[in-house]
C-alpha cells in the first residue's frame, strides 16, 4: 500500500480528475441542476479568455498586475531586508521597536488600502503599496530571524581571519540574510501577488483585479470566473519560476535526504 | 613584561575569567608556549579549557591577568594566530574552493589568485576532487579537512585548535591527526591544541597540559612528551613509552575527572 504510485501514471490520473471536474461542472450547469447564473458555465468562460487574448484585450491587464507585483516585490523585499538586517544587528533599536512590530504585523493590512487610495490615487502605487506592507513582513522575520540565527562559530571564525565589521556584514551576515530571503521567496511573491490583485479588487482602473470588479458589478459571472482561472495560471507560473530560481540560488542547502552525516 | 626583540612565545599570565553571573571559568593560569612547540591542553569536561583558547586567540578578554604574543601584549584579536574550532565552521553558502579562499579574499586578496592558493592548499589537504562541493556535500572528514585548509593557507605563525577533530569517528580522527602532524612538521609552528581525550594529547604534543576541573581551573600538570617524530598517531599509542606517560598524566588526571563527573552527575550518584 505505501509503494509510490509511477510518475506518468500520477499525472494521467490528475489530468483525467482535471477533465472529470470540468465534465461535472459542464453537466451540472447545462442542465441547471446547479443555477448558471451563480456557477457559470465552463464553455462560455473559455470563451472569454480566448476573446480576452484574440482580441489582445487583456494584455494590459495582465501588464499592470504583473508590474504591480514585481515592483512590491522588489520594494518589499529590499526593505524588508535593510530592516530586517539592522533589527537582528541592532539589539537596542530592536528591542524599542518590538512592541510596533508586532503591532503592525498583526493588523490587517487590507483596512491600509483605502488610505493608500487616497494618497497614491487609483493608479498602480496604492497597490503597489499595499502588497509592499505583506510582502515586507515575510522578508522582515525571515531576515531577522536568519541573521539572529547565524552561528556564532561562522562569525568567530571570519573575525578570526582578520574581518573588520564591515566585513563580517559582508561575508556572513548579508549572504545569510539572502539565503533567508530566498527561502521566503514563495510567500512574499504570493503576497505581493495578492496584494496587487485585492488592491485592484478594491478601486482600480486597470488589472485583472479590476476585470473581476467590473464583471461583478454587473453579474457577469463567467467573466468572475475567466478573472479566477487566468489569476490562477498566472500565479502557478510565478511560482514555477521562483522554483527555478531558487534552485539556481539555493544550490549550496542540503535538500532532504542528500545530507551526510 | 619584559620585551625584548627575538621573544618567539606565547604567553598566558594569571588569567582569570570571569563570566556574567559570577561564574569563574579559569583562576590564575598561567603557561608558556615556547617557538615550535606542540602543546595539549587536557581536562575534564567543562574544565574552561576552550576559554583559555579563547583568551589565547583574543575572542575572550580575561578579567584579569594578560596575554603576549611574542613579546607584545595582547589587545584585540590575536592577529598572529588560526584557530580551528570544533563547531563546523566552514560557510554552508560556499564552496570548499570558496570556503578555504576566504581568509585571503579578507585580507583583500583579489578572488581569482585567492582560488588559486586555496586550489593548492585543498590538494595539500587531499581535497582537490571534491573544490566544487558546498560543505553539506562533504563527509565529517572532509570538512575537517577544509577547516585545516582554511586555516592554515593564512599561514598562521599560532595554531589554535579547540577538541578540533572530537566529532569524528575513531579511524577518520586518526587520518586527521596524521595528516595535521605531517602539515605541521613542514615549519613547526606553535600549536596549542585542546582535547579531553588523553591518548590524542600525547600522541600529538610535545607537551601535555593537565587542566583541573573547573570552576577555577588552572593548569595542575605539565608534561613532557618525549617520543620521537616524526610519530604515526595509532603506532606510537602501543610503544612503552606512551604508555609510562599515560600512566604519569592519568594520576593527575583522574581526581580531576571524578570531580568534575560529580558535579555533573550530581553528587547523589557515588561514581
Amino acid at each position: 500500500m505505501t509503494r509510490k504510485p509511477s510518475l506518468p501514471f500520477l499525472r494521467l490520473c490528475q489530468i483525467g480528475l482535471f477533465f472529470f471536474l470540468v465534465l461535472a461542472w459542464y453537466v451540472l450547469t447545462a442542465f441547471e441542476l446547479a443555477p448558471s447564473f451563480f456557477f457559470g458555465k465552463p464553455l462560455v468562460v473559455a470563451d472569454r479568455l480566448y476573446q480576452w487574448f484574440a482580441t489582445g484585450k487583456i494584455y494590459i491587464h495582465l501588464w499592470t498586475t504583473l508590474l504591480e507585483t514585481l515592483l512590491s516585490f522588489g520594494i518589499g523585499t529590499i526593505a524588508g531586508l535593510a530592516v530586517g538586517m539592522w533589527l537582528a544587528l541592532d539589539p537596542f533599536a530592536s528591542a524599542l521597536l518590538d512592541p510596533y512590530v508586532k503591532a503592525a504585523n498583526s493588523m490587517p493590512r487590507i483596512i491600509l488600502a483605502p488610505i493608500f487610495a487616497i494618497w497614491f490615487g487609483l493608479g498602480i502605487w496604492s497597490k503597489v503599496a499595499l502588497a509592499v506592507t505583506l510582502v515586507f513582513f515575510v522578508v522582515f522575520f525571515n531576515v531577522y530571524h536568519g541573521v539572529r540565527d547565524v552561528s556564532p562559530v561562522l562569525v568567530s571564525n571570519a573575525r578570526m581571519m582578520g574581518a573588520s565589521s564591515r566585513q563580517l556584514l559582508r561575508y556572513v551576515y548579508m549572504p545569510s540574510a539572502t539565503s533567508w530571503v530566498f527561502s521566503s521567496l514563495h510567500a512574499s511573491v504570493g503576497m505581493a501577488f495578492v496584494g496587487a490583485v485585492v488592491g485592484e479588487y478594491l478601486g482600480s482602473a486597470r488589472g485583472v483585479g479590476f476585470l473581476i470588479l467590473q464583471a461583478e458589478g454587473v453579474f457577469d459571472i463567467n467573466t468572475v470566473i475567466a478573472g479566477m482561472v487566468l489569476l490562477t495560471i498566472f500565479a502557478l507560473i510565478l511560482d514555477t519560476i521562483v522554483t527555478i530560481a531558487e534552485r539556481r540560488f539555493l544550490a549550496w542547502r542540503p535538500s532532504q535526504g542528500s545530507q551526510r552525516a | 613584561m619584559n620585551v625584548h626583540a627575538g621573544d618567539r612565545t606565547l604567553r598566558l599570565d594569571n588569567v582569570t575569567c570571569v563570566f556574567d553571573g559570577g561564574y569563574v571559568a579559569v583562576k590564575d593560569a598561567s603557561l608558556t608556549v615556547n617557538d615550535g612547540e606542540f602543546i595539549c591542553i587536557v581536562g575534564p569536561t567543562g574544565c574552561g579549557k576552550s576559554t583559555l583558547l579563547n583568551v589565547a586567540a583574543g575572542l575572550l578578554e580575561p578579567s584579569r591577568g594578560n596575554v603576549s604574543v611574542f613579546g607584545q601584549e595582547l589587545t584585540g584579536m590575536n592577529k598572529r594566530a588560526g584557530y580551528m574550532f570544533q563547531a563546523e565552521s566552514l560557510m554552508p553558502w560556499r564552496t570548499a574552493l570558496d570556503n578555504v579562499a576566504l581568509g585571503l579574499e579578507i585580507r583583500g586578496v583579489p578572488v581569482d589568485k585567492a582560488r588559486e592558493q586555496s586550489k593548492f592548499w585543498l590538494e595539500k589537504v587531499g581535497l582537490a576532487a571534491h573544490k566544487h562541493k558546498y560543505p553539506h556535500q562533504l563527509s565529517g572528514g572532509m570538512r575537517k579537512r577544509a577547516s585545516l585548509a582554511q586555516m592554515l593557507i593564512l599561514n598562521p605563525e599560532i595554531i589554535l585548535m579547540d577538541e578540533p577533530f572530537g566529532a569524528l569517528d575513531v579511524q577518520t580522527r586518526q587520518l586527521m591527526e596524521n595528516e595535521l602532524l605531517r602539515l605541521w612538521s613542514e615549519d613547526r609552528k606553535i600549536v596549542l591544541f585542546i582535547t579531553h581525550d588523553l591518548e590524542e594529547a600525547i600522541a600529538l604534543a610535545d607537551r601535555v597540559i593537565v587542566m583541573s576541573a573547573g570552576p577555577a581551573a588552572r593548569p595542575i600538570g605539565n608534561f613532557s612528551i618525549d617520543l620521537p617524530r616524526p610519530r604515526d598517531v595509532a603506532e606510537v599509542r602501543l610503544t612503552p613509552e606512551f604508555l609510562k606517560a599515560h600512566s604519569a598524566i592519568w594520576d593527575v588526571m583522574r581526581e580531576e575527572v571524578l570531580k568534575s563527573y560529580k558535579q555533573f552527575e550530581g553528587a547523589s550518584h557515588d561514581a
